[in-house]
């Protein structure tokens, strides 16, 4: 887990819209993508998984706009690109080169009236301006391999594959320029269960192999448990927890995390009570003072309608309901948790 | 390829069907040409010049209505369609064969024209909403509500009779015979920029409207932003995967307006008295020059016929959903 950082977010705030109608989408957000490794990112719908995604490649759609921080990129042979200062020539560059997307809807990410062997080489056209047409035939098939499908798909349409086969087409496009992260928002969602397990093994052998970084997106906390190193769960346009996955697995910190994972149940192990999380997603334009969390939180007490907490490592002094027995001391520098029931000063635990 | 033979087979059925309906309603109505030739001529025809004409229009002959049918169906085939009362004796098709070229090249040029700008600017409105092109929007929509016909008399009291700039009717100048020469050209040219330029005036606004909405929809789809997040250049996405979708139900449009152009030149042609064959029609209506109408219905349905099937084969080629796997 000490591999250098690729991708490095410092306190990023996006807004819809602007003035004081603007809704804040992001508020503050700080991660670190390292090399090689895949982050999982969890919230509910409007926790702004999918705005920090388009966020750091800048492609928010209007009127989406990123009013403050910085996102740093780590390329491999130590220079560092500061992506929000990009010029509209530099960034269509930098896109799919370096970072690459894999999106929601398998159904609609392919343009129907190119054929996919015409997808899959315009992307190498724009990059690679010295690659010669059969060269470019030559990595498509290459691609297609990868993930699966047979050469002679080439020359389809979209609408003659099924949902699975076009997410491994887009897949496969998001690897053709070798890039360095690939960033996933709700690859699976669309495909049936069989199919999202197919897809995302597939996923972890490449990133073995090709040792690219992945960014995951999904509400499915139970995937990202399985496939991710690290998970991130954001709530209300905040990252509050952040640690290695099995870690977050085996003892949440923040109150969400606890309920997200307490809202689906397990397959493997012990049974575990499902609990859920009451109450609806905080509404963006009307955030809680505070802990945005802290009207929903079972265990909130007296300063978190007052205190905004700030991501940190977690205090020693800890008492899990769930796991009485467990406690332990001084910090872990792994993972960190904005909640005031972890934090050092004055308000500990109560 | 299976499926072009088979949408061609259609439209020769659908052309039979036509050409079948277009020989019965005039013997379903009542009285006969040599009837209105004799009302034409105010009963200054003899008996023997009315035997004559009966012998002609081969009304002489008690032919059953089958037989007529089939005689009509090889008449069309071998282009003969029959005798003008109004140009008389001028044949019908040699009428349509003089006027059809002023209407195609007028009204075809124009349609075209109209519709390559307004889908040109819808693409480039759609694509940056709010710019100055949004702006181009009230404008064209405003001429385009104007009634054809009141557009084409103040084009031509303004810029015929008080500025006179452009001729106020005709072709080309009546002192020329027509001719490849480049002073007819010119002259057939010159009397068609105030048509042409209505025309364009007018239609152009429902292309801007269709392109450009299709355009807003088209851009928030997922592959748009694909291409974007691929860093292709942004002519690529604009137009191979915004405006390449985009265009689609445009594109049936235009080949649906083309059919009309042959239909719709009537009010054109009239104010601006082009010899086209909507002036044709207008002059056989108004003269009751039966076979001159029907010739010209049966030119009016097959020109919807045969953009029928353009549209067909444009969109096999545009859309790859509707090509059927062999």
């Amino acid at each position: 887990m000490n591999e250098p950082p690729v991708l490095e977010v410092r306190d990023l705030h996006v807004d819809y819209g602007l003035g004081d109608e603007a809704v804040h989408a992001l508020t503050g957000v700080d991660i670190t993508l390292r090399r090689g490794e895949i982050l999982g990112l969890a919230g509910e719908s409007g926790s702004g998984k999918s705005t920090l995604a388009y966020g750091v490649t800048r492609l928010l759609p209007p009127p989406g706009v990123i009013t403050g921080g910085e996102v740093r990129y780590h390329a491999r042979d130590g220079s560092v690109t500061e992506i929000l200062d990009l010029t509209d020539h530099e960034l269509r560059t930098f896109r799919w080169q370096e970072i690459s997307l894999v999106f929601q809807g398998a159904m609609n990410s392919l343009n129907p009236v190119l054929s996919i062997h015409s997808q899959l080489t315009d992307v190498l056209a724009a990059h690679r301006p010295g690659m010669s047409r059969a060269a470019r035939t030559e990595r498509a098939v290459e691609l297609l391999k990868l993930v699966g499908i047979p050469a002679d798909r080439l020359s389809g349409h979209p609408h003659q594959l099924s949902g699975g086969m076009r997410q491994r087409v887009m897949i496969a496009m998001a690897l053709a320029l070798d890039p360095e992260i690939v960033i996933l928002d709700e690859p699976t969602t669309a495909l049936d269960v069989v199919m999202q397990r197919q897809i995302l093994t597939r996923l972890a052998e490449l990133r073995e192999r090709l040792g690219f970084s992945v960014v995951f997106i999904t509400h499915d906390l139970s995937l990202l448990v399985e496939f991710s190193d690290r998970i991130a769960i954001m709530y209300g346009g905040r990252i509050v927890e952040q640690a290695p996955a099995r870690d977050l697995y085996r003892e949440a910190h923040h109150p969400y995390s606890h309920g997200l994972l307490h809202s689906f149940p397990a397959l493997h192990g012990p049974r575990r009570e499902l609990t859920g999380i009451p109450g609806s997603p905080p509404d963006l334009r009307a955030m809680p003072s505070g802990c945005a969390f802290h009207p929903r939180c079972p265990r909130a007490f007296e300063p978190c309608s007052r205190e905004t907490p700030r991501l940190l490592p977690p205090s020693g002094a800890d008492d899990r309901p769930q796991e009485p027995g467990r406690h332990r001391n001084g910090t872990d520098p792994s993972r960190s948790v904005a909640c005031l029931l972890h934090t050092h000063h004055g308000f500990g635990a109560p | 390829m299976k499926f072009v033979l088979q949408r061609l087979a259609f439209y020769l059925l659908t052309a039979w069907a036509a050409i079948t309906i277009n020989f019965l309603i005039p013997r379903l109505m009542p009285g006969d040409p040599v009837q209105s030739l004799i009302n034409r001529f105010q009963g200054q025809l003899s008996s023997r010049a009315i035997d004559s004409l009966r012998t002609l229009f081969g009304l002489d002959e008690e032919r059953s209505v089958w037989q007529q049918y089939l005689d009509y169906l090889g008449n069309i085939f071998t282009g003969d369609l029959g005798t003008s009362f109004t140009y008389f004796p001028t044949g019908v098709s040699e009428i349509l064969a003089q006027s059809l070229p002023w209407t195609l090249a007028l009204m075809g040029i124009t349609t075209l024209l109209a519709f390559v700008l307004g889908t040109a600017i819808g693409i480039h409105a759609g694509w940056r909403r709010g710019s100055w092109l949004d702006g181009m929007l009230p404008l064209t929509t405003f001429f385009s509500s104007i009634p054809y016909f009141w557009l084409g008399l103040i084009a031509i009291a303004v810029l015929a009779v008080q500025w006179p700039v452009f001729p106020a009717s005709g072709g080309f100048d009546n002192s020329l015979v027509p001719a490849f020469s480049v002073e007819f050209i010119g002259s057939a040219l010159y009397h068609g920029i105030l048509p042409a330029v209505t025309i364009i005036v007018s239609a152009v606004a429902g292309w801007i409207l269709g392109m450009r909405n299709m355009m807003v929809t088209v851009s928030s789809e997922d592959y748009v932003l694909v291409g974007q997040a691929k860093g292709l250049s942004e002519r690529r996405v604009m137009y191979a995967y915004a405006a390449r979708n985009a265009i689609l139900p445009n594109i049936s449009n235009f080949a649906l307006s083309l059919g009309f152009i042959v239909g719709g030149t009537l009010l054109v042609e009239m104010v601006f008295s082009y010899p086209g064959i909507g002036y044709v029609l207008f002059q056989a209506v108004a003269a009751n020059d039966y076979p001159l109408m029907q010739g010209v219905f049966l030119i009016i349905t097959l020109a919807v016929l045969v953009a029928n099937l353009l549209a067909d084969v444009a969109y096999l080629l545009l859309d790859p959903r509707t090509r059927r796997e062999a």
